[in-house]
């Protein structure tokens, strides 16, 4: 497949161009219209040619600001086209994340893009429709009410031979109207008022469309933007320090001197990198380059316990308080018997297979950047704000990188390629080392949970006081990427909150509290330990707080732990109905945990959870064996049930929702960022382990559809309540409380012992 | 620098490079095979994996220069889109991937291990990728896309 960047300006003006999809259509070359003589205007949402545009062949291209993260994404948003629109999904080309051509939807995250993206899209093809319809009708001469489109082909009721294709109505040209926008990102509301199809006559919307990316992947040919390529392309690596980032105090060139290739050490502010010729010389040269750094400004913490007790002590900026009702104190005073937890959340990784990449060409004033960011636009004006340029004069393309959990540092190494490009003068490629990756991710904040409730003397849970102490993300909006705070530019706020779902407001209780607090973290400068979202924020560690919490009165009170979330789960019945299916596919069977089952020196055990994440409800039941004389936890299955309203794409879903139980298993028994005060300590993947094939569960995937709903998220929900699940089966298994994430052994057997 | 001759996918190939550059960088950078991906450069996570005379090898670990008289193939020399090798259509056929930059790994792995051994079973299955890291989760698929080519008459 040939990679070729051809912009929109480029694509309306020519004549006859193939379009050679950069990836998302394999190489399914587009052919435009001819001589259209169409001009760009493109990135205004209220301007219709913005959102799509219709070739004489009748393909469709779909100008979005939304993203391929490895989700399928793509592939589901242009099912909602192609149903919308009337024409078979093969006809529908994605040309997505283009700051140039594109509307601003606002970054692809948090599972939301379905949801979010999903109607606009769908409203704006409903618009084109209406339109399309509009011009059939005075071409045919009849009614708009007596036509019908199949395949893009608009044709009379009772009267098929009377008929015209979409291409032939718009004859290669714009549709030329204005449409109805409002807001802006992931808010903005297109064509509200246009009516759009009814569910119940969807084609396209609820099958399973193999995705469009895939092929490509598994052959070479799909280019990711570790694979872009541009002409006189130099290489380039960055030199970062091994904790928080200080000023160089001198560098030594002599030490890379016998590197043949070494093009430039580029030193600007506190940044520093190398261009080479070839990739291998810049790799060389930036692990041989001598450079003295300034005793850093900012002390790592000795160690995870340290930034625990951190966040027991600090005083929260910020105060989410969720729920608030009834009278706390009235309650606690009145209970027959009160329970009380700490929950332990570590930092842990994003861990992307690919570290991040991105080719950067600065000529004068203007730059072009390739990287796989989850917000083109973002980026975008990142770099224009750090080349003091106006965000126009950047043209960012998006090229997927490797797989995306939450934000990426595809953001920072486009920023360090244009600072390298910028100093050469020359396209220039960098791409993270592993340990730069490991070292730099922006972690998933660390967290620090209590739970205190409260029974009558029937056992009725009558207080619920819950508080969730987390870090922010401090790689937000708001605050610079890692070379532009190298190069000074400071931090204008705290950060963003770590979400605030998951903390029992799921349940119903009189008297019920719930609040999420947000703990001041480093803001000055960079270091191994900034933040940011990692899929579901927050949320697992909630609900591996209030999951295990409910559980644990559950067993007290001898009551089956399905039964006791039934009780008070009377607020949706989309959650209690998911969990009641999910135990049925598992067997469930009614009774108090522990069972305390065991064989020689394995005991097993089942274990429950439930969340709501975005109005998507999942559940999950994990079957666990522990070694009783080892702490070894193995997970044999889990079985997740899940319902987002309208399933666009069954089987895409269930490729998300296995992911994330696969995830899900990982981040529970494996995985803790570990430090000192030399800094990061665990920078390759032996160090840092995640799940492997042999550690696989078997997974029991439930599905419900819901298709009179909108779509809802699927990308992230279901890896929420995977950690309570095995928590709870571990004390089903054993009778131990496991409090703190990782599940290792040593933990394991600690809790046992307890 | 020192010229190498090398042969991949069946074609001889020569270049200019420091030969102590890995493997990798060549496929890569100097032939543009971009099928071998960069993962982590210490042969902990299988995504640069090529097979070098039938054996599944880390191209990041080794110098180019020491393979000049092997049969080297990466992940193009199978299929491609249009000509996908029975490993290939069966991962498409399964939807085996997300992200899809470990797939390198998943693919050259499993010709790796039906070459040796045609019908393997799960655990087999297991045992043989345990070594190849995937961050989005796709195992289970990678395993039935396994088991289809393992089940199906098609030579792999």
């Amino acid at each position: 497949m040939e990679t070729k960047t051809i912009s929109r300006r480029d694509l309306l003006k020519s004549t006859g161009v193939m379009i050679v999809g950069f990836s998302f259509f394999g190489s399914a070359a587009k052919v435009l219209a001819q001589g259209s003589g169409l001009s760009v205007d493109g990135m205004d949402p209220t301007v219709l040619d913005s959102w799509l545009a219709i070739s004489k062949d009748g393909t469709v291209t779909v100008f979005t600001g939304k993203v391929e993260l490895g989700t399928g994404v793509v592939t589901a948003l242009a099912q909602i086209v192609a149903e919308e629109l009337d024409v078979s999904f093969s006809k529908v080309y994605m040309d997505s994340g283009d700051t140039d051509t594109a509307v601003d939807q606002g970054v692809t995250a948090a599972a939301r893009t379905i949801e979010r993206g999903g109607p606009q899209l769908r409203q704006a093809s409903a618009a084109a429709r209406q339109e399309l319809l509009k011009l059939a009708s005075a071409r045919l001469d009849s009614p708009v009410e007596k036509l019908t489109v199949t395949d893009g082909v608009v044709s009379v009721i009772g009267s098929p031979a009377k008929k015209i294709a979409y291409g032939d109505l718009l004859g290669g040209k714009k549709f030329n109207i204005k449409i109805v926008a409002s807001g802006v990102g992931w808010d903005m509301k297109v064509a509200p008022e246009i009516p759009s199809k009814n569910y119940k006559d969807y084609k396209v919307v609820g099958q399973s469309i193999p995705r469009v990316d895939l092929p490509g992947k598994f052959t070479g040919e799909f280019v990711y933007s570790q694979d872009v390529t541009v002409p006189g392309m130099l290489h380039g690596r960055s030199v970062r320090p091994a904790t928080s980032l200080s000023a160089p105090l001198s560098i030594d060139e002599s030490s890379i001197k016998n590197i043949p290739g070494v093009v430039r050490v580029v030193h600007e502010g506190n940044f520093v990198g190398v261009v080479a010729q070839t990739e291998w010389a810049a790799i060389q040269a930036a692990r041989a380059l001598k450079v003295t750094w300034a005793e850093p400004t900012l002390k790592m913490p000795s160690g995870p316990d340290e930034v625990f007790d951190y966040l027991k002590n600090t005083k929260s900026f910020k105060d989410n308080v969720v729920t608030n009702k009834g009278n706390l104190d009235t309650a606690f005073s009145q209970a027959h018997k009160k329970y009380e937890a700490t929950y332990y959340w570590p930092f842990q990784l994003h861990g992307m297979i690919g570290p991040p990449c991105a080719v950067a060409d600065v000529q004068g004033d203007k730059a072009t950047i390739w990287t796989g960011t989850q917000g083109p636009f973002r980026t975008r004006d990142a770099i224009a704000l750090l080349l003091k340029v106006p965000p126009k004069n950047v043209h960012l393309l998006y090229r997927e990188g490797s797989g995306s959990y939450g934000r990426l540092e595809s953001d920072d190494v486009a920023e360090d390629a244009a600072l390298m490009s910028r100093a050469v003068g020359k396209p220039v490629r960098v791409q993270w080392m592993r340990e730069d990756e490991h070292a730099w991710d922006p972690k998933g904040p660390a967290q620090y949970s209590t739970v205190r409730a409260g029974v009558d003397a029937q056992g009725n849970v009558i207080a619920w006081d819950y508080m969730d102490r987390s870090l922010p993300w401090t790689e937000s909006e708001a605050n610079p990427l890692l070379a532009s705070s190298q190069m000074g530019m400071k931090p204008s706020g705290p950060g963003f909150l770590n979400g605030a779902g998951g903390g029992g407001q799921i349940y119903t209780f009189e008297n019920q509290k719930v609040l999420a607090a947000s703990i001041p973290w480093v803001q000055q400068g960079e270091w191994p330990l900034r933040t940011s979202n990692l899929r579901a924020p927050g949320d697992l560690a909630r609900v591996f707080a209030s999951e295990s919490s409910i559980d644990e009165i559950a067993a007290d009170q001898h009551v089956d732990p399905l039964q006791f979330r039934l009780r008070y789960l009377t607020s949706d019945k989309r959650i209690s109905e998911i969990l009641v299916a999910t135990a049925k596919q598992a067997g469930w069977t009614a009774r108090p945990a522990p069972g305390l089952s065991s064989s020689g020196t394995k005991a097993t055990g089942r274990g429950i959870a439930v969340a709501n994440r975005a109005n998507t409800m999942t559940a999950a039941v994990a079957e666990v064996e522990v070694d009783k004389t080892t702490g070894e936890v193995i997970v044999k299955k889990i079985t997740l049930g899940h319902d987002c309203g309208l399933i666009v794409n069954p089987n895409g879903l269930k490729n998300q929702i296995e992911g994330n139980i696969l995830q899900g298993v990982s981040r529970a028994l494996l995985e803790e960022v570990q430090f000192d005060s030399t800094g990061q300590t665990n920078l390759d993947w032996n160090s840092y382990p995640v799940i492997r094939f042999e550690q696989v569960p078997e997974v029991e995937i439930v599905l419900t559809n819901r298709p009179e709903m909108q779509p809802l998220g699927g990308g992230e929900p279901s890896i929420v309540p995977i950690t309570a699940a095995i928590a709870n089966a571990i004390f089903d298994a054993t009778g131990a409380r496991v409090r703190r994430v990782p599940f290792t052994p040593e933990r394991v057997l600690s809790a046992m012992k307890a | 620098m020192a010229r190498i001759s090398l042969k991949v996918n069946g074609k001889s190939r020569a270049v200019e490079t420091d030969p102590s550059t890995p493997l990798l960088y060549v496929l890569r950078d100097d032939l543009g095979l971009h099928g071998p991906r960069f993962g982590c450069g210490l042969g902990q996570c299988g995504a640069c994996t090529v097979l070098v005379d039938g054996n599944s090898m880390r191209s990041c670990m080794i110098p180019a220069s020491s393979v000049q008289n092997k049969s080297i193939v990466t992940l193009e020399g199978l299929g491609t889109v249009a000509h996908p090798h029975a490993i290939q259509a069966a991962f498409v056929e399964e939807q085996a991937a997300q992200c899809g930059f470990c797939m390198n790994g998943m693919v050259m792995g499993a010709k790796a291990l039906l070459d040796k051994n045609p019908h393997p079973n799960v655990e087999e299955i297991k045992k043989s990728l345990n070594s190849y890291i995937c961050r989005c989760g796709t195992h289970l698929r990678v395993i039935r896309a396994i088991q289809r080519v393992a089940n199906s008459t098609v030579k792999a």
